[in-house]
């Protein structure tokens, strides 16, 4: 950990503190092996030992991070005492009922992402850094929420029955949870990584429509109940091929929506160089830097994503490629991004056609992650319309 | 450039051009995109569905013209191999034309830049300290080691030089990168099925069509044992034993054979309490000559077998030849002859002579129980058990034939209870359903014995008679005999319409032989009349004295509907299951794909080096120190490979560091 490595963060952690953080998630991976070892197989400790040291990297230098981890961990734990061995406490436990109980704590990840998109919006035109900072503090604590929900539900599904408990990645409800608390992740990382709060109203955009899809399909299909894994799906890669696959997805929808950021500044500052739109937006330089930080991250972690399919596809299906439509249309939103990351590096293309691209590769993303269950079925079973 | 001896020679020029052609970017970019392309279409049309299903989605003439193209299995297409195997090749192309010269940029530490070219660099500063050059060069050198750069010291003309870089190994991700997708298309390769499809050009194989046992499919059709890739599937019955499976390919198959035997002992599905699957398991036993003793296993989804390179994988189910005890009742004017039992196993063909008629029965399915949606109840919600039931086609002389499912569990309808039996003409429809009325004892007796009596001439004339006559009777005139013999006539029409196609075809008979001024009258009239005549049928044998219950009146109405829709129904007789024997089958595939290790191997290079390249930047410094009477002046630049603007950060940090190091002069 040299200042080398350091100094990219603006205000990096005392070594202290760093030191202590690594010290808590080694406690942490070492407090579930000594309660639950004798559950894990391998590959369960690999993926523990995994999480365990990519928490402590983030965590190093991003203090909210840090607490961002121990308020889930906390309350998850609070949650879980409350619910005890039964499945119906909430109804006489009102931190639960209101609170904690999964399907409550998303309900406030909703609202509070919700009210972070018009704080960002409302900070942003009335050039209130306030009110910014009111959104960063509410999207963190929506993150902090949505990841409660997905904790507490991971226990309430053992509590329904034993061989039904599961991590909640299998549904579409779920994953929609997920994308939400991944992608606010990586937008408060690139927040304060550039020190600008201008384009929290466009990524959370994003999360907000993910948010109302969500509620709608809640609603209208019972999709919040939790169901039982077909065989399929029972199977340790889906523990990191989801997750993987997701920080790709929430990636490519943050670079197009910084892409369209990028597009309408750019058109502002054309047809009207001193309107508000113009002057309160960040360099177009800025934004172009995040949308390739963005997409090369999320290429990174999509190729991670396909390859761990790829493998549990031969487990499962005896194939590590069966041009299933969702393995294909994965291809296709990879494919798409390399010809993106070429036109950019080699034949040094920039401004609004890559702005343009990006805002289309969310299209094809959103095909991959969505319309492919909607319309074209296939191996992937979870999360039929 | 300029070697105008090799352009001159046309062929090393063609050479260079196509070199030059596969290594740019251009081509590059558009086969990205193609094979993008290429994939959509094969996800948006089902691939390698029954060629029947193609023909009748899209009629004969497209059918052949996506045939030709080869949209039914885009990705063994010849044109989709050729966009990959450009690919590759471009890929392969760019890869050794850089290599080189990437390479030796990992080592390079570019010692031999100028003043001149520092100067012009986006990144650089300069400023004076008040030290000899010489120790002003070691500070510095020691800055950029604590740093973690790797520097150099050479002496110039114009002073010291220091050269320093950090993520020299940013060049490994391109090479890892580019030569994982060569390694993995290579990889894919060996498990294509190209030496089939070779083989198969070169008419060594022939792909085989028809519904063949196994033994019977001809050896042009078979693949021996060998180390080649496949990928096929078999379903082997409970206390059977398999050593082939079927390769599917196009409209046909192939048959594969294996170094082994394979005995499905037993397959198992486990429910949720909920009744979702919650697992899918056969006990094996696996029967090689190289092994000391059978290997007894189970496998299951998701936890596959693997012997000698064979994986076995749990991967379907299916019925294994069920045995089903069924009872054939007659629909038509042989009802009186009564129901026939008969044996039968599910996958079974056989001519049978059912209600008189030489009909080939054709059980294809068996259910041990249906969880579906009630249609009757109030909420289509909620599932509900149906219990078992079965499937089959009746093929007519000619070839035609109709599908029907059968419940084998009588279901209810408003507390009445009723066989169900679905039908259908195509695959294509949906069923529809006919509901056979059960009488109180649980049995089809009392609805074939009303049928009987529709079906005998004596006792319908019998009725046409009373009916006649007593309609007459309230008439005047009553002695026409005219008139009792045509109306009587009618009556015993309008029964036998009614028999051959129901209500409607009655409603068609009388708008058909009325006149239209007679119709409105009497239309009504005869159906009133037919009614009557059907409850009369149906009552005949009821003792007079005990009163028609409301029980008997629904049954009545229940079986004149079902009887109505007989004709749509098409089948002489209804087979009810009396009992089963359920034998399953176990779905495998079995797969050997030789390639998986390198496809492996590919993949952990390719994400080694994506992460390498985006997150291992390379950077320079240049230090150069000039000695200016008994004074320094120091000239650094800096450049990164990827991210400019990160390196605006770090190229002050580094220039702050080192001003630090040496004791900036510089007051600004
Ligand atoms: C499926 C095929 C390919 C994939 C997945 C791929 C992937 C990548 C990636 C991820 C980068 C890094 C881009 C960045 O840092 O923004 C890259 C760079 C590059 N690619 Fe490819 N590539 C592919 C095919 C090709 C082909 C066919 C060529 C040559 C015609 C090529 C030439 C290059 C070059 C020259 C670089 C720049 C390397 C550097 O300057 O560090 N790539 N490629």
């Amino acid at each position: 950990m040299t200042n080398y490595e350091t100094m990219m963060n603006r205000d990096s952690s005392s070594t202290a503190v760093q030191w202590s953080w690594w010290l808590l998630m080694m406690l942490a991976a070492s407090v579930l092996f000594s309660m639950y070892g004798s559950l894990f197989d391998i590959y369960e400790i690999g993926i523990v030992i995994f999480t365990a040291a990519g928490m402590a990297l983030l965590g190093q230098n991003w203090p909210g991070f840090r607490i961002h981890i121990v308020a889930v961990t906390a309350l998850s734990l609070i949650a879980i005492k409350l619910y005890g061995a039964d499945l119906a406490a909430p109804e006489t436990s009102f931190f639960l009922n209101y609170i904690l109980a999964s399907q409550s704590a998303i309900m406030w990840m909703s609202a509070l992402f919700v009210m972070a998109t018009f704080a960002y919006f409302i900070g942003l035109f009335s050039r209130s850094e306030f009110t910014e900072k009111v959104g960063s503090a509410m999207t963190w604590l929506a993150t902090t929420l949505g990841m409660v929900g997905l904790m507490v539900r991971w226990r309430e599904s053992y509590l329904i029955g034993a061989d039904v408990g599961h991590i909640p990645v299998s549904n579409l409800y779920e994953v929609f949870i997920l994308f939400a608390v991944i992608t606010a992740l990586i937008y408060l990382f690139y927040e304060r990584r550039y020190q600008t709060r201008a384009l929290g109203g466009f990524v959370l955009l994003v999360i907000s429509a993910a948010v109302a899809f969500q509620l709608w399909y809640t609603f209208g299909r019972n999709a919040a109940d939790i169901q039982p894994l077909v065989p399929a799906l029972q199977s340790y890669w889906m523990k990191i091929h989801v997750p993987a696959n997701f920080v790709g997805y929430g990636a490519f929808s943050m670079a197009a929506m910084i892409g369209s950021a990028y597009l309408l500044t750019s058109w502002a500052r054309k047809v009207k160089p001193d309107g508000l739109m113009s002057t309160v937006m960040p360099d177009l330089i800025v934004m172009e830097d995040l949308i390739y930080k963005s997409i090369a991250l999320g290429f990174a972690f999509f190729t991670v994503a396909t390859v761990l399919g790829a493998l549990w596809a031969a487990e499962a299906w005896g194939g590590y490629w069966s041009w299933d439509p969702k393995e294909t249309w994965a291809l296709i939103v990879w494919l798409n991004y390399a010809a993106w990351l070429h036109m950019r590096m080699i034949k040094g293309w920039h401004g609004r056609p890559m702005a343009w691209w990006a805002v289309i590769g969310l299209f094809v993303t959103l095909f991959a992650f969505l319309g492919v269950n909607m319309f074209l079925g296939g191996l992937h079973s979870y999360g039929e319309l | 450039m300029s070697n105008a001896k090799a352009s001159s020679n046309p062929f090393q020029l063609f050479r260079r051009r196509l070199v030059l052609l596969m290594g740019s970017m251009d081509l590059a970019i558009t086969l990205l995109l193609a094979l993008a392309v290429a994939s959509v279409i094969g996800t948006l049309l089902q691939q390698n569905q029954p060629y029947a299903d193609y023909v009748i989605k899209f009629g004969p003439f497209w059918f052949e013209v996506f045939e030709a193209a080869g949209l039914y299995d885009v990705y063994s297409a010849l044109w989709f191999l050729i966009v990959l195997t450009l690919l590759v090749l471009s890929t392969t192309v760019c890869v050794t034309r850089n290599a080189p010269s990437m390479i030796k940029d990992m080592w390079n530490l570019r010692t031999h830049v100028r003043e001149k070219s520092l100067r012009v660099m986006h990144h650089n500063t300069q400023w004076p300290v008040k030290l000899p050059s010489e120790e002003v060069a070691l500070a510095l050198e020691k800055g950029l080691t604590e740093e973690g750069f790797r520097v150099r010291r050479t002496v110039k003309d114009e002073g010291l030089l220091l050269s320093a870089m950090r993520g020299g190994l940013n060049r490994l991700g391109y090479l890892f990168t580019h030569i994982a997708i060569i390694v993995i298309c290579i990889g894919g390769l060996l498990d294509s099925n190209l030496r089939v499809k070779f083989a198969e050009w070169q008419g060594d194989l022939k792909v085989e069509t028809r519904d063949l046992a196994t033994n019977d499919v001809p050896k042009e059709s078979r693949l021996p044992v060998g180390n080649q890739a496949f990928r096929g599937s078999i379903q082997i019955p409970e206390g059977r034993t398999a050593n082939v499976v079927f390769l599917a390919l196009r409209d046909g198959y192939l048959v594969q054979e294996l170094p082994f035997a394979l005995k499905v002992e037993d397959f198992r599905i486990e429910h949720y309490a909920t009744g979702q699957p919650k697992s899918f398991e056969t006990d094996l036993i696996l029967y090689d000559n190289d092994l000391p003793e059978p290997l007894k296993t189970t496998i299951a989804v998701n936890h596959p077998l693997i012997h000698k390179g064979y994986s076995i994988y749990q991967s379907s189910f299916a019925d294994g030849g069920s045995n089903l005890t069924m009872k054939a009742w007659p629909l038509d004017d042989r009802s009186e002859q009564g129901a026939i039992s008969f044996e039968g196993k599910v996958f079974e063909k056989r001519q049978m002579n059912l209600g008189g008629q030489s009909l080939r029965l054709e059980i294809n399915s068996f259910r041990p129980f249906n969880i579906n949606p009630d249609p009757t109840e109030e909420e289509p919600e909620r599932l509900r058990n149906f219990g078992p039931s079965f499937g089959f086609k009746l093929r007519t002389a000619t070839g035609e034939a109709k599908e029907y499912v059968n419940y084998m569990a009588p279901v209810m309808r408003e507390g009445r209870a009723f066989y169900l039996s679905g039908v259908r003409s195509s695959p294509a429809e949906e069923f529809g359903y006919l509901y056979i009325p059960i009488d109180r004892q649980g049995s089809l007796k009392t609805f074939t014995r009303f049928l009987q009596r529709l079906h005998d001439k004596s006792a319908v004339e019998e009725v046409s008679r009373q009916m006649m006559e007593e309609t007459l009777s309230q008439m005047s005139d009553t002695s026409d005999t005219r008139m009792k013999v045509s109306l009587q006539k009618t009556l015993t029409t309008l029964v036998t319409m009614y028999l051959k196609g129901g209500f409607t075809e009655v409603s068609e008979y009388i708008e058909t032989s009325l006149p239209e001024n007679q119709r409105e009258k009497l239309g009504p009239a005869y159906l009133s009349m037919l009614r009557e005549m059907l409850a009369r049928l149906y009552f005949m044998d009821k003792e007079q004295t005990k009163p028609v219950t409301e029980a008997e009146l629904l049954f009545l109405q229940d079986a004149a509907d079902t009887i109505g829709s007989l004709s749509r129904y098409g089948s002489p007789v209804y087979l009810s299951l009396r009992d089963f024997e359920h034998v399953q089958a176990s779905g495998l595939q079995i797969a050997r794909t030789p390639g998986k290790s390198t496809v492996y191997l590919g993949c952990a290079l390719l994400i080694a080096g994506v992460f390498i390249l985006f997150y291992l930047p390379q950077r320079r410094f240049w230090a150069l120190v000039k000695q200016k009477n008994g004074e320094s002046e120091i000239i650094l630049a800096g450049m990164s490979n990827r991210n400019p603007r990160d390196f605006d950060m770090v190229f002050n940090y580094i220039a702050t560091k080192l001003k630090r190091a040496v004791g900036n002069s510089d007051s600004q």
